[in-house]
């Protein structure tokens, strides 16, 4: 190299800085670490790393369930619930364009909690009530409770058309719901510790019926997330170039405020409000690859699940033989990380 | 040629529009506004800040909707295309294009959506149509970079690349020049010129710059009480358009072949 290089050479080469990995290593990395982090949730317990090594070569009837019946299918579930915020958090952060937006901008979180809110209070309420409530279970009253708010969210902005609206819409119905919330626990606080499990997030009731339904949640999401992602780089140039070149906004949204809608709803009913993820995981997939929106809605679910599986062994090992909820974790990690980014930015800037 | 008919008959302008009247909120902007565009030719539209320039080509893109008053594009009312095949046919350039994380080429990419749509990858034609926009306007050079790291009239090279690449028989374009460089104005100039008169093209522009919307074939000029005139650029000038368009403030003066503009001699104070 000699000394004098002229300025284009430097520019290219502060560009491939921006392009960070190449994909294809990009994407060995994160398979690598998923591969790990889920041997790390088979091995990680109650019981000792080492017993946990000996079970997983010499099982026995006990230990054999231990392991495929519950710890794999929770590392499993926890990775689907990560990609699932990941992929809810990088179509909502397109849509609104707005780098703070996260997939329970909707309501949905202040929804999802108000229906279990009430399916609690009704299930001790009366007999027909508690069949009710167990006919459809909390998990059912979760995803109820969010769909209402997104309805509620969608009829109080009136479409989709305005999407500052829309955002605004979502912070109060969020509010309104959290608030009756609020309200109908102080008829009944011994509830409160109940919902404060939900409020939080847990992985710890994953098995393989919850983790089947989060997979087939996540294929149904991604597919069509993928085939509109040119409509979401068409969106980078802002609304009235998409508009200018063909697209249909209002079709556009909806699809894609569907599928932000239907992830977050899975996710709140199997696991509860986990909060940062969705927010965290496709500044992740940004900060390390360069990306258009085709790359970007399988990276970023890919960041969100590597995510929730490191902060689901987190919660499992930091209070042994105890549990965090995975909520906990995922906000203080996930809140570090936004900090630093912004520190990053304004030293930068 | 086709025969000559006994009356001759106006060809259908590119793009028209009758009577519009484009307003936000309690202020009417554009009150009954008519201008044709012809294709083969670059339009300049000209005129003093807030005259509407911009909301006249958003209109005419189809961007805006009009209190009253048609659009039509090929003799067809804009809203009677199929968004799609509107698209192909007219392609829109914002005064201040969006930054975006998306590389240069990916951004002059969309600008085939309309001819691929969802589903569709990318075909021969689509690459050759990218590579000669991005050729034409000289921005293949950073085709790899992030538009967001790319500097102004760079960034505004690549989404005139972006412009041509929808090979559209109008382009609307709103200040193309802002950013550049006088030499690389030039180039775009000499760019539009080629659209129009190469290609047939209907080029329509907003141009801040009044000397180099002089070196256009057209003029529409807007003042601040809406339409003063449109025509050749020495029809304009005959007429004193410019003149009224900016309450006397400026004059028009012939520097060996070019129209320059300089301040008025005898200019009366504004207001």
């Amino acid at each position: 190299m000699s000394a004098a290089r002229p300025s284009f050479v430097t520019a290219v080469v502060d560009d491939a800085a921006v392009h960070r990995l190449p994909l294809a290593r990009w994407f060995g990395t994160c398979l690598a670490v998923t591969l790990l982090l889920t041997l790390g949730g088979l091995l990680v317990g109650t019981s000792s790393v080492t017993t946990s090594i000996h079970w997983l070569f010499a099982p026995n009837a006990e230990t054999s369930l231990v392991l495929w019946q519950i710890r794999l299918p929770r590392t499993i579930g926890a990775w689907c619930v990560g990609a699932l915020l990941g992929l809810a958090g990088a179509i909502a952060q397109g849509v609104f364009r707005n780098p703070l937006a996260e997939p329970y901008l909707l309501g949905t979180a202040s929804g999802a909690a108000l229906g279990v809110t009430i399916a609690l209070l009704a299930s001790g309420a009366s007999i027909g009530a508690l069949a009710w409530a167990a006919q459809l279970g909390l998990t059912g009253a979760a995803v109820v409770g969010a769909a209402v708010a997104i309805v509620l969210t969608l009829a109080l902005a009136r479409g989709v058309l305005q999407t500052s609206n829309l955002l605004l819409s979502g912070i109060v119905v969020g509010f309104l719901l959290s608030a009756i919330t609020s309200l109908l626990l102080l008829a009944k606080p011994q509830l409160w510790r109940t919902l404060q499990v939900f409020l939080l997030g847990t992985t710890g009731f994953l098995g393989w019926r919850s983790t089947g339904l989060l997979a087939v949640v996540l294929l149904v999401c991604a597919l069509p997330a993928t085939l509109l992602s040119r409509g979401l780089d068409a969106l980078t140039l802002g609304e009235d170039t998409a508009r200018s070149l063909g697209l249909s906004l209002p079709v556009l949204r909806l699809a894609l405020l569907g599928i932000v809608a239907l992830a977050t709803a899975a996710v709140v009913g199997e696991v509860g409000v986990v909060g940062f993820v969705g927010l965290v995981a496709p500044h992740l997939a940004r900060e390390t690859l360069s990306v258009n929106h085709r790359h970007l809605l399988i990276a970023s679910p890919l960041c969100g699940g590597a995510l929730l599986q490191a902060a689901d062994l987190v919660s499992r090992w930091i209070v042994r033989p105890a549990e965090l909820p995975v909520g906990a974790v995922t906000a203080c990690v996930g809140g570090a990380y936004l900090a630093f980014l912004l520190w990053r930015r304004t030293r930068d800037a | 040629m086709p025969e000559l008919a006994a009356e001759p008959r106006t060809p259908v302008p590119a793009l028209a529009c009758r009577d519009l009247i484009v307003g936000y909120g309690a202020r009417v902007v554009l009150d009954q506004v008519s201008v044709e565009i012809p294709g083969g030719s670059w339009t300049a539209i000209v005129g003093p800040n807030g005259s509407g320039k911009s909301t006249l080509l958003r209109a005419l893109a189809g961007l805006l909707v009009p209190r009253d008053g048609t659009v039509r594009l090929q003799g067809r009312r804009l809203g009677d295309w199929r968004r799609r095949e509107r698209a192909q046919r007219l392609a829109w350039l914002a005064q201040t294009p969006g930054a975006t994380d998306l590389t240069a080429r990916e951004v002059v990419a969309l600008g085939r959506f309309a001819h691929g749509g969802w589903l569709a990858h990318r075909d021969v034609d689509d690459d050759a149509a990218i590579d000669r926009a991005m050729r034409a306007t000289g921005s293949q050079r950073w085709a790899g970079r992030r538009v967001s790291t790319l500097s102004g009239g760079e960034r505004q090279r690549v989404h005139l690349a972006r412009v041509l690449a929808v090979e559209a028989a109008v382009l609307l374009l709103d200040e193309p020049t802002a950013h550049l460089d006088p030499p690389h104005q030039e180039d775009v100039v000499r760019l539009l010129r080629s659209q129009a008169q190469g290609c047939g093209v209907a080029v329509l522009s907003a141009i801040h710059d009044l000397s180099l919307a002089l070196t256009a074939d057209r003029l529409i000029v807007l003042g601040e009480d809406g339409l003063v005139g449109q025509g050749t650029v020495r029809e304009a000038l005959r007429a004193d358009w410019l003149s009224q368009a900016f309450r006397r403030r400026i004059d028009v003066v012939d520097h060996d072949g070019a129209w320059l503009w300089r301040p008025a001699v005898d200019g009366a104070p504004d207001g």
